[in-house]
């Protein structure tokens, strides 16, 4: 009874996005009010239709409801219950149904925080909205649908994927989700932009709070799958640029782009054009990213299904979103009149600069991604494309952006002062070569890009950091004067100090890891010893234990620093008995934001067993960094200039405005 | 070009011991090439496994591969050699750094392109709104009565 609710609710959630997505939109073109404020209430009952059929599903897999397909294929009623509620999510159908659940909450809260935004563009983005809503609810009710019962109801399921009962299942994919979402926002604004044919920079204000917010959960979802990732998998690894991964960089990197060339269009009114261009891409990646995954195109890990009908549907709703956006735009675009002039070196070139080259970066993760499906079905070569290939491409594009970043905050609109701004960075770039010339003198012999990275990372900390000092001007005047200056200072510009200084943490983090993490892969006995830098780990011995759904092998090592112990850690393997899978549960020791990771091989016939182990130097920077950005991005969004519909007019300057030359 | 590599693995080892090899029973006597043959390892794909090298895969076939690129390499081959007796064996796709030929040039040219089309479309684009600045026609239209009440409320309630 309970999934028929669900399948119900959805069938009139589809029918409520059919109206949603027809009725607004002919009441903005007639001008009609009573035509257009039907988008809002039915938005809500959007929301709230799609909620129940979410928790009819989740109601299902709580109390394990066999008959059930969806059910009985991902779930075991010896699951304990929180993998039994993120199980919902962790496979094809459920994750479509999360997919809409969030689409219809973005929809709802736009409908409920658009108050101040002009009634016609409220009715054109809920309708654009809305239609994403139905084409995906379709979707589910005709390919996917998570409601399908079994005529004879099976006594157990058949379980989830180990490698996805974890504490990641239940963060990882909402997060993701989130982010990918959002990015629907900005695309219905952008589309609705389009239809109009208006497009100002009171837009930009409306669009910049969305992109933000789902950047930062595209921030976080990547951050969590890499850190999720690096535990679960157990060689070490955090990053492995496997498609599935690239699915997720590239709506980040195109949302990034969004984010800093919104700024432009708010302040200065210019890059309008492209603003909405980046929009249109930035969501497209994600539909992009969700068909990669969803249609069994690349079969990976995360690759749940694998059923042709579905990726034919998909592709589907990939060409008439992407397509029809595109197709819009080059129709409507050239009419949309550009604003404000700027020099190339100003804040303003600084951001095309970080466009240009984020969009690069985007440009070849996706050709190296999807190079290889393309040449095979056009030539039929089969080639691979791995990790190699994205670090040798994606690095040194990556580089520039670092090197310009600490320059943009400095630099004035309009026209910028490119010598002045380097004289005020001389103190942080005199750091960063300190800091590469010990890296040079400890490292020597080692990888020659050491000292240039590390310098690198540090130099965009403290730019960070000299943009703030500037702003407050708090080594030129009295500490009480910078401190009230550095209350009046903007969120916002707190937000971009502290992102950027993220972003050189996260390259340290990457740099220290690569550079002097080092391995130790050995067969040890019981109270066999393995120095590790300052630390020697004594192993003591294996013990098995039975969890609620698997067997587990643990073993227990003492770790002593110089004769003294101070941990003990226990990497262990799981086997699961219903789908005769194990997994390895690495054991990980935190100094500072280093850690010791070690995770568990095979046993041998000697008795011994295969371990690795490892020292990451720094390597919890990497996810730290990302986490920092995050904060950044909550100081920029909590800026009141956001959250305040309209622009401010800008205050007179002296300075008149020069042609570019 | 493959001995200065070489040597600065060589060199670096001094620094640091060496890492072992992906399964224990696998390792080499030598450093220097058990170091050559985890880097080469990076490089090689698991052809049963998705998207993996075969220094992180704990697949059978992962395992035969990195013993046979042990094999070349106490038998005196260089890295190009064993890279190229692999390719000859298993094909292109074995490589997860594709080699530069005519079926992946627009693969390895994608960042450059990608960065030259940029460019001049930033280029053209500042030329073209400098034109049209010149020209008089390019203020925006001016804000209608109901916008102009609009935007005076809104500035009211900021105060």
């Amino acid at each position: 009874m309970i999934a028929e609710i669900g399948h119900y609710a959805l069938v009139l959630a589809l029918g409520l996005a059919l109206i949603q997505g027809v009725v607004p939109l002919v009441g903005a073109r007639k001008r009609d009010d009573t035509l257009m404020a039907v988008a809002g209430p039915t938005a809500l009952a959007q929301l709230v239709f799609v909620a129940i059929a979410f928790m009819a599903l989740a109601a299902c897999y709580v109390v394990s409801d066999f008959s059930v397909v969806n059910v009985f294929e991902n779930s075991h009623s010896a699951k304990p219950l929180i993998y039994k509620i993120s199980g919902v999510w962790g496979n094809h159908e459920g994750s479509m149904l999360l997919w809409v659940l969030i689409l219809a909450l973005f929809g709802a809260l736009v409908a409920l925080a658009g108050g101040n935004l002009p009634a016609t563009l409220k009715a054109n983005v809920l309708a654009v909205q809305s239609w994403i809503a139905a084409a995906f609810v379709l979707f589910i009710l005709g390919t996917s649908n998570p409601f399908l019962r079994i005529p004879n109801a099976p006594l157990e399921g058949r379980d989830l994927n180990p490698i996805l009962q974890d504490i990641g299942l239940a963060v990882h994919p909402p997060l993701l989700y989130l982010g990918y979402v959002g990015l629907s926002i900005s695309f219905s604004f952008a589309i609705a932009a389009l239809i109009e044919g208006r497009i100002d920079a009171a837009w930009a204000r409306w669009v910049r709070p969305w992109t933000l917010a789902a950047w930062m959960f595209l921030t976080l979802g990547v951050a969590m799958g890499s850190y999720w990732a690096y535990y679960e998998l157990g060689w070490g690894g955090w990053w492995f640029w496997d498609p599935v991964e690239n699915a997720s960089l590239m709506p980040w990197l195109a949302a990034t782009a969004l984010l800093h060339s919104a700024v432009v269009m708010e302040k200065r009114n210019a890059l309008k054009v492209w603003t909405i261009l980046l929009a249109i891409l930035a969501f497209s990646l994600s539909l992009i990213g969700t068909f990669l995954v969803r249609s069994g195109v690349l079969t990976s890990v995360h690759t749940f299904a694998s059923d042709p009908t579905r990726g034919v549907f998909i592709l589907a709703i990939l060409i008439l979103f992407i397509g029809g956006a595109l197709a819009l735009y080059a129709w409507r675009a050239p009419a949309l009149k550009q604003g404000g002039l700027f020099a190339p070196v100003s804040r303003e070139g600084a951001l095309v600069f970080n466009n240009l080259f984020l969009t690069a970066a985007c440009a070849t993760v996706f050709v190296g991604t999807l190079y290889p499906l393309a040449l095979e079905a056009l030539i039929g070569d089969k080639i691979s494309v791995g990790a190699p290939f994205f670090n040798l491409t994606f690095g040194p594009l990556f580089v520039p952006v670092m090197l310009a970043m600490p320059f943009g905050p400095l630099l004035a609109w309009k026209r910028g002062d490119a010598l002045g701004a380097a004289q005020r960075l001389m103190g942080a770039a005199a750091l960063a070569l300190v800091a590469a010339a010990a890296v040079f003198a400890v490292n020597g012999d080692g990888p020659v890009l050491a000292p240039f990275t590390i310098g690198l990372a540090v130099f965009v900390m403290l730019g960070a950091v000299t943009d703030l000092v500037e702003r407050t001007g708090l080594l030129r005047v009295a500490p009480a004067v910078a401190l009230s200056r550095a209350r009046g200072l903007p969120r916002s510009a707190w937000g971009t100090a502290i992102a950027h200084f993220g972003v050189g943490l996260t390259l340290l983090g990457i740099v220290s890891e690569a550079t002097w993490g080092i391995e130790r892969i050995v067969s040890l006995k019981p109270n066999n010893v393995v120095s590790l830098r300052s630390y020697d780990l004594t192993f003591d011995g294996l013990t098995t234990r039975q969890g609620q759904n698997y067997r587990q092998l643990t073993a227990r090592f003492t770790v002593r620093q110089g004769g003294v112990a101070i941990d003990v850690i226990e990497p262990s393997k799981r086997t699961f008995a219903t789908r005769q899978t194990s997994t390895t549960e690495a054991a990980l020791m935190s100094r500072g934001a280093s850690q010791v990771y070690v995770s568990l091989g095979d046993t041998n016939n000697d008795g011994s067993i295969s371990v690795r182990i490892y020292h990451k130097p720094l390597v919890l920077f990497i996810w730290l960094g990302a986490v920092v950005m995050v904060i950044g991005g909550a100081f920029s969004l909590s800026d009141r200039r956001l959250r305040i519909g309209a622009p401010k007019p800008a205050r007179k300057t002296g300075g008149s405005l020069q042609p570019a030359e | 070009m493959a001995a200065l590599p070489n040597l600065m693995l060589a060199l670096a080892l001094i620094g640091t011991v060496p890492a072992l090899a992906v399964q224990p029973d696998e390792v080499l006597a030598d450093p220097a090439l058990e170091t050559r043959a985890r880097a080469l390892s990076k490089e090689l794909r698991c052809m049963v496994c998705q998207n993996q090298s075969i220094d992180d895969s704990d697949a059978p076939l992962a395992r035969d591969l990195r013993l046979l690129v042990r094999e070349r390499l106490i038998a005196g081959d260089s890295d190009t050699k064993v890279i190229d007796f692999l390719t000859a064996r298993y094909g292109e796709f074995v490589l997860l750094k594709p080699r530069f030929g005519m079926g992946t040039a627009l693969l390895w040219l994608a960042p450059v392109i990608a960065l030259v089309i940029g460019g001049v479309g930033v280029v053209f684009a500042l030329r073209r709104r400098r034109a049209e600045a010149e020209s008089p026609d390019a203020t925006e239209p001016p804000l209608t009565v109901a916008e102009r009440a609009r935007v005076t409320e809104l500035l009211g309630r900021e105060r």
